[in-house]
């Protein structure tokens, strides 16, 4: 088994998703995926990639899907990206029979290295996010890594310091910083938009936070657009208003 | 490294890696939206490819077809070598040839065709981003029969913009996204402006105090965001959006002010019925429309300044144009007694739009809350056309936009037409908040030249363009009888205003020898063998079939494309492009460029890796052929090639008019934009800055661009316009009137009798809505679907499912269906369904979604593929279980009296119909559930085809040598700073870095 640090780390670098905007365009997926392939748990295995049965590493999986509201009988699409929450008590760590699965104390990231992964997958079975992604060619496991090898490089220019899923990420919707900073501005969003933990009642304290929809501009109580214009005429042919536009003479 | 399992080994991380040896800028090419892409090489390869931060396309971001380009790059479907066929059409039987033999051949057979009729010769493209160069390359040779894919795309949004707005959406115009207040996104296959519109709506949203209003029958992608998802029944947009005219008039809220200023709403027409002037304006002597002033009671040249000054034109009422003559009325009355009429209101249209009509009402409401109640008013001065001063910039913040979901109907010309009306009556087009036209646009109405082609001769070239604007039926491409010159009946009296031409028909026609046959058909990047074309079995037979001698009914078919999609296999010579990475490109102003509304911008590609095959870029080979044709423009006087290093060389130094060029950046010593002459170092100047140029337009030039002074004068001198005039909106359109005139008996360019009642109807110079054809020519009871594609985000305007990362994502395609219509059929979730239609019937698979409208049923369009194609091996899903529903759209309308079949398009434009489809689903036999149908023997590979891997581990090699380091870290928030101070309670504390993002750093 394997230990969590044991102060937990002061910094826990984390993403926010926005789900109100996301759109489910894939950007966010296919862009950490291309950089992981070469990045730190190099490469992201495909297999059959041009016939039957394409299945492959990804660090990221975006799902859609409709909610129904019982009562109303409403629906909504919602779409939700899918990474590793980096959790504070990760399951996926101390169920580690190697040590390959491990939290990084200086910024909280969780990382499995791959040098000393056996691939028992009993990590995959411990995170209730299903998170993790098992590389069948070669044996191990692998995972979000938050661009750990992206985000301190200092061979890249300062622009690309960011987890490729952020930076990339076409309405913006994915936001990247310190969560164990109260003040920093990730934090301060997820406090302004009401921002949540996924599953929390799995006691795994993730660090990650999602944003949930906001309400829809029509469901607002302030609003006081009418509910529909006045006419100023009933004839059935608008005959009232014609009459009235012949003299209809424009202000200066 | 030894693992002791009883201690914790703790990984060394390499946080820097050298993860490149260099990174070189170039412009993507994996949709159409052309963002700027960063491509980190290592090693020779690809490593990574991210967005150019300082790119005025998509400022850094990228979406997940960009981001997968590395996998189009090295995908094993790429050709490899010049292919001559030498089995059957459609086997696959392909030997290589040398390039030197490839472009013999091309010459011969294209040199033949030359010197027999130059019409022989038919030229088309699909997903060109070079449309100058290859439309100028047709006129060149001499053949009308040229056009690019937007015949079967888009054209009825281009087309009604250009003839009502002179400007359209996309690469026309755009939202105001920082002002705008109320969104209205129109359409399934909206995804055109692909990022663009993301960051715009990620922008909109996160302000947090506008409404995103989404019309479409389908809720997925950019719809499951929307404030309100308005799910229309297909077809009927144009519908719609007269009752919320409708409910505007009737509540004047109208602007009367913008309309007077900016269009010709106060413009008389005759009102003559019978007679040759019915529906003209009315004119002075010099051509000028006339209004009437209420001051003055005269009437005055409606369009000049001191008209525009003083006169206070009347809106409505029957005026006398003069002793003897007939009355006539302002366009504005037209308009008002059409639309307030009891027909289009929203309880008499409710029914048939799906939709309930308090939420017509209620979103009429909204439209005029917001422009009306929300005004909003920027501290910029301008000057208008006329000269008078204004202090600042006047807007009402609604924009809409739409691409081919409203376009791809029989009715779609007006549809488009109608929306731009709305918006112009509540005055929102180029003002603050509203919808924002992109350099060079807007343009005069329509913008000149007319189509050229109506003469050819041996060997010559055209007078003029082939694909133009007509405004009369005398611009009409037909003969002395009024029969088509063009192969795809383009501008005929079938498809008068087609000005995009009809890609779609080109095969059926061509195999009809309707009008006529051909010699050589020459093609591009245009997947016309699947799914680009309706009726794809029925197509291929076009290209396979004999006539009584043997000879294939088209007899020669040359295709260019970089990779082995499923119309390589039906060509006679196969001449191999090279992927988006390995070659040159602009993307120019004189076409489609990638302007915003903040100013004009041009781009470049580069080559940043070297091709390791043996092809070329498409655009070098087309100067190539051209010089040995021996084309105007193309070799010197002594008959050498103009253009000897390809199509760089072109880029540079090719001239349209003098000082005019593909690219308007660093001309002439580096130090003129615009106008001035080639520069030998202007691709340089490109490379140095990322390869783009763009003008950041003064604050003055901003909005009413079609009234603004400065920019007036600006863009003449650009030569986007030809004077510095206003551009005058046209809500009633003359040229559609001209033709509608000359189909009620008038002026000498008449239609033949087959087609006069057609063109009558159609032809109304205001908006109108009408059944979509095909639906009024099928047994809608049999067939009481409606059925819609579009392309996943991910694949939108992409090719292929060669991609291995793409096709993870989606491998097959569903048919989508509301559960409460699922029940109605018997028909369950995962169940195997026929789709049929009027044109047969398709094989494929049910999905349940509540996202969808009731009447309606959709599937993902493209992902089927034929076997064979695209480097994929015969088990994939694609060909397995994915399907095309283009197999059941028919190209042509079921027979009418008479025996003749109209091609299933728009009778004003040639828009092809996709949309219009109407079918019936059925639960399939157990025995038949699990495949899917027609399906076809699959096509063999190319000689020497790439190597499929089963396992593939791209980037394994690539890690980079460890540097050493660490960066200080820096947090990210909302992505842009435009997006992150609309954030409450993280406003404060940022800083800009170099790079344009907003960043800071984390302590």
């Amino acid at each position: 088994m394997t230990s969590l640090p044991r102060k937990s780390s002061r910094r826990k670098l984390g993403l926010v998703i926005d789900l109100d905007i996301c759109v489910a365009c894939q950007a966010c997926a296919v862009n950490c995926k291309e950089w992981n392939t070469s990045g730190h748990s190099a490469p992201l295995t495909d297999l059959n990639p041009y016939g039957k049965g394409q299945n492959g590493v990804w660090y990221n999986r975006i799902h859609s899907f409709e909610a129904v509201d019982e009562k109303t009988g409403d629906s909504q699409t919602i779409n939700f990206p899918k990474s590793c929450l980096h959790c504070e008590d990760a399951p996926c760590v101390t169920v580690c029979p190697t040590g390959a699965s491990y939290k990084r104390e200086e910024d909280g990231i969780v990382l499995v290295n791959g040098d000393i992964c056996i691939g028992c997958k009993l990590c995959s079975w411990a995170c209730p996010y299903g998170a993790r992604e098992y590389d069948e060619t070669e044996g191990v496991m692998k995972k979000c890594t938050l661009c750990v090898d992206k985000i301190y490089n200092e061979t890249l220019s300062p622009s690309s310091r960011v987890p490729a899923c952020v930076s990339t990420c076409p309405v913006g919707a994915r936001h990247f910083g310190d969560l164990g900073d109260p003040h920093s501005e990730v934090t301060r969003l997820v406090e302004a938009r009401g921002g949540f933990a996924l599953m929390p009642e799995q006691g795994t304290l993730p660090v990650n936070r999602y944003l949930p929809p906001r309400p829809k501009q029509h469901q607002k109580p302030k609003d006081q657009t009418p509910r529909m214009l006045e006419h100023k005429d009933d004839s059935s042919d608008g005959a009232g208003l014609l009459a009235r536009w012949v003299d209809k003479v424009l202000s200066a | 490294m030894v693992a002791n399992p009883f201690t914790t080994v703790k990984e060394e991380v390499e946080l820097s890696r050298m993860a490149a040896d260099e990174v070189k800028t170039t412009t993507c090419y994996m949709c159409a939206c052309r963002c700027g892409i960063r491509v980190h090489l290592k090693d020779g390869k690809v490593r990574y490819i991210e967005g150019n931060p300082e790119h005025p396309v998509n400022q850094g971001v990228l979406c997940g077809k960009g981001s997968a380009g590395i996998m189009n790059h090295y995908s094993p479907a790429r050709l490899s070598k010049p292919l001559k066929r030498v089995g059957e059409r459609g086997a696959g039987e392909f030997e290589e040839i040398e390039w030197d033999e490839a472009l013999e051949l091309a010459t011969k057979w294209m040199g033949d065709a030359r010197a027999k009729d130059p019409k022989k010769m038919a030229f088309f493209t699909g997903r060109d981003q070079s449309q100058s160069l290859t439309g100028w390359w047709a006129s060149k040779f001499g053949t009308p029969n040229f056009a690019a894919h937007g015949g079967f795309c888009s054209v009825n949004m281009a087309a009604a913009g250009l003839y009502t707005i002179g400007g359209a959406f996309w690469e026309f115009g755009e939202p105001d996204w920082d002002h705008t207040k109320y969104f209205m996104l129109f359409g399934v296959a909206e995804d055109h402006d692909s990022n663009p519109i993301k960051i715009g709506l990620g922008k909109l949203k996160t302000r947090d105090d506008a409404k995103f209003v989404s019309v479409n029958p389908v809720r997925t992608g950019y719809s499951a965001i929307a404030d309100e998802w308005v799910g229309i029944r297909p077809g009927t947009d144009g519908l719609f959006i007269f009752a919320l005219i409708h409910e505007l008039l009737r509540a004047e809220k109208i602007d009367f002010e913008y309309l007077a200023r900016y269009t010709n709403s106060h413009w008389l027409v005759y009102d003559n019925p019978g007679q040759e002037n019915d529906g003209l304006f009315v004119r002075d002597k010099k051509g000028n429309p006339l209004c009437f002033d209420l001051k003055t009671k005269k009437l005055l040249d409606a369009t000049s300044a001191a008209t525009a000054k003083k006169v206070k034109p009347a809106f409505v009422g029957e005026r006398s144009t003069g002793r003897g003559k007939p009355k006539a009325r302002p366009v504005f009355e037209l308009i008002a007694r059409r639309y307030m009429a009891d027909e289009y209101s929203p309880d008499a249209v409710a029914e048939t739009v799906g939709l309930k009509a308090e939420d017509i009402k209620r979103i009429a409401a909204e439209i005029a809350h917001a422009a009306f109640e929300e005004e909003i008013e920027l501290d910029i001065a301008w000057t208008d056309w006329t000269g008078k001063k204004h202090k600042t910039m006047k807007g009402r913040p609604v924009s809409m936009h739409a691409m081919r979901g409203i376009s791809a109907h029989s009715n779609g010309f007006h549809t488009c037409r109608a929306l731009h009306l709305l918006q112009v009556l509540i005055g929102s087009v180029d003002v603050p908040g509203g919808f924002r036209y992109k350099s060079p646009f807007p343009k005069p109405i329509p913008p000149g030249p007319k189509p050229a082609g109506k003469y050819t001769q041996p060997n010559s070239p055209l007078d003029g363009a082939p694909i133009g604007n007509p405004t009369s039926p005398e611009d009409l491409l037909v003969d002395d009888d009024g029969n088509p010159i063009r192969i795809d009946k383009g501008y005929s009296w079938e498809f008068p205003m087609s000005s995009h031409g009809l890609m779609h028909m080109v095969l059926h026609n061509a195999w009809a020898k309707d009008p006529y046959g051909i010699d050589v058909l020459f093609m591009y990047m245009a997947n016309m063998g699947w799914n680009s074309s309706m009726n794809t079995s029925q197509t291929i037979k076009y290209l396979t079939d004999k006539d009584e001698n043997g000879e294939y009914k088209i007899p020669k078919f040359i295709y260019s494309d970089a990779y082995y999609s499923e119309t390589v296999a039906f060509a006679d010579l196969i001449l191999p492009d090279t992927t988006y990475l390995e070659r040159w490109d602009c993307i120019s102003l004189l076409d489609r460029p990638i302007s915003s509304a903040h100013g004009p911008a041009d781009a470049i590609r580069q080559p940043v890796v070297e091709p390791d095959r043996d092809v070329r870029a498409f655009q070098t080979v087309l100067l190539d052929l051209g010089a040995r044709l021996g084309l105007d423009g193309m070799v010197n006087e002594d008959g050498a090639a103009k253009y000897p290093e390809g199509y760089p060389d072109y880029i540079v130094n090719h001239e349209r008019a003098p000082g005019l060029g593909p690219l308007a950046g660093w001309r002439e010593g580096g130090t003129k934009h615009g106008r001035g002459k080639p520069d030998a170092y202007q691709l340089d100047a490109y490379i140095e800055n990322g390869c783009f140029w763009q003008y950041e337009l003064p604050p003055g030039q901003q909005y009413y661009k079609h009234a603004n002074q400065d920019y007036l004068e600006y863009a003449n001198y650009m030569g986007w316009v030809p004077d510095t005039k206003p551009i005058i909106f046209q809500l009633y359109s003359e040229p559609v009137q001209k033709f509608r005139l000359a189909a009620q008996g008038h002026g000498k360019v008449q239609p033949p009798e087959k087609h006069r009642a057609r063109v009558e109807e159609f032809f109304d110079p205001l908006p109108t809505w009408y059944i979509p054809v095909e639906e009024t020519m099928v047994d809608v009871e049999k067939y009481p679907l409606h059925a819609l594609t579009q392309r996943p985000m991910h694949m939108y305007h992409s090719w292929g499912s060669q991609n291995a990362w793409l096709r993870q994502i989606t491998s097959f395609n569903c048919l989508y269906i509301h559960p409460d219509t699922a029940a109605k059929y018997k028909v369950s979730d995962k169940d195997w369904v026929w789709i049929s239609s009027h044109n047969g019937r398709v094989k494929g698979q049910v999905k349940l979604s509540t996202g969808t409208q009731r009447d309606t049923v959709w599937t993902w369009n493209a992902i089927g593929k034929r076997k064979g194609a695209w480097g994929l091996k015969d088990d994939a899903s694609e060909s397995n279980k994915g399907f095309l529903l283009n197999h059941i759209i028919s190209e042509l309308l079921p027979e009418k009296g008479g025996g003749y079949r109209y091609s299933n398009s728009d009778p004003v434009t040639g828009q092809a119909a996709w949309f219009d489809l109407r079918v019936n689903i059925e639960k399939c036999a157990a025995h038949e559930a699990g495949a899917t149908e027609p399906m076809f023997e699959p096509a063999k590979r190319q000689p020497n085809a790439f190597d499929a891997p089963d396992i593939l581990q791209y980037g394994k090699n690539l890690k980079g040598k460890p540097m050493g380091g660490q960066a200080p870290l820096e947090t990210w928030v909302a992505n842009r700073h435009e997006n992150a101070i609309n954030i409450r309670g993280i406003e404060d504390g940022r800083e800009t870095n170099p790079h344009g993002k907003r960043t800071s750093r984390i302590k």
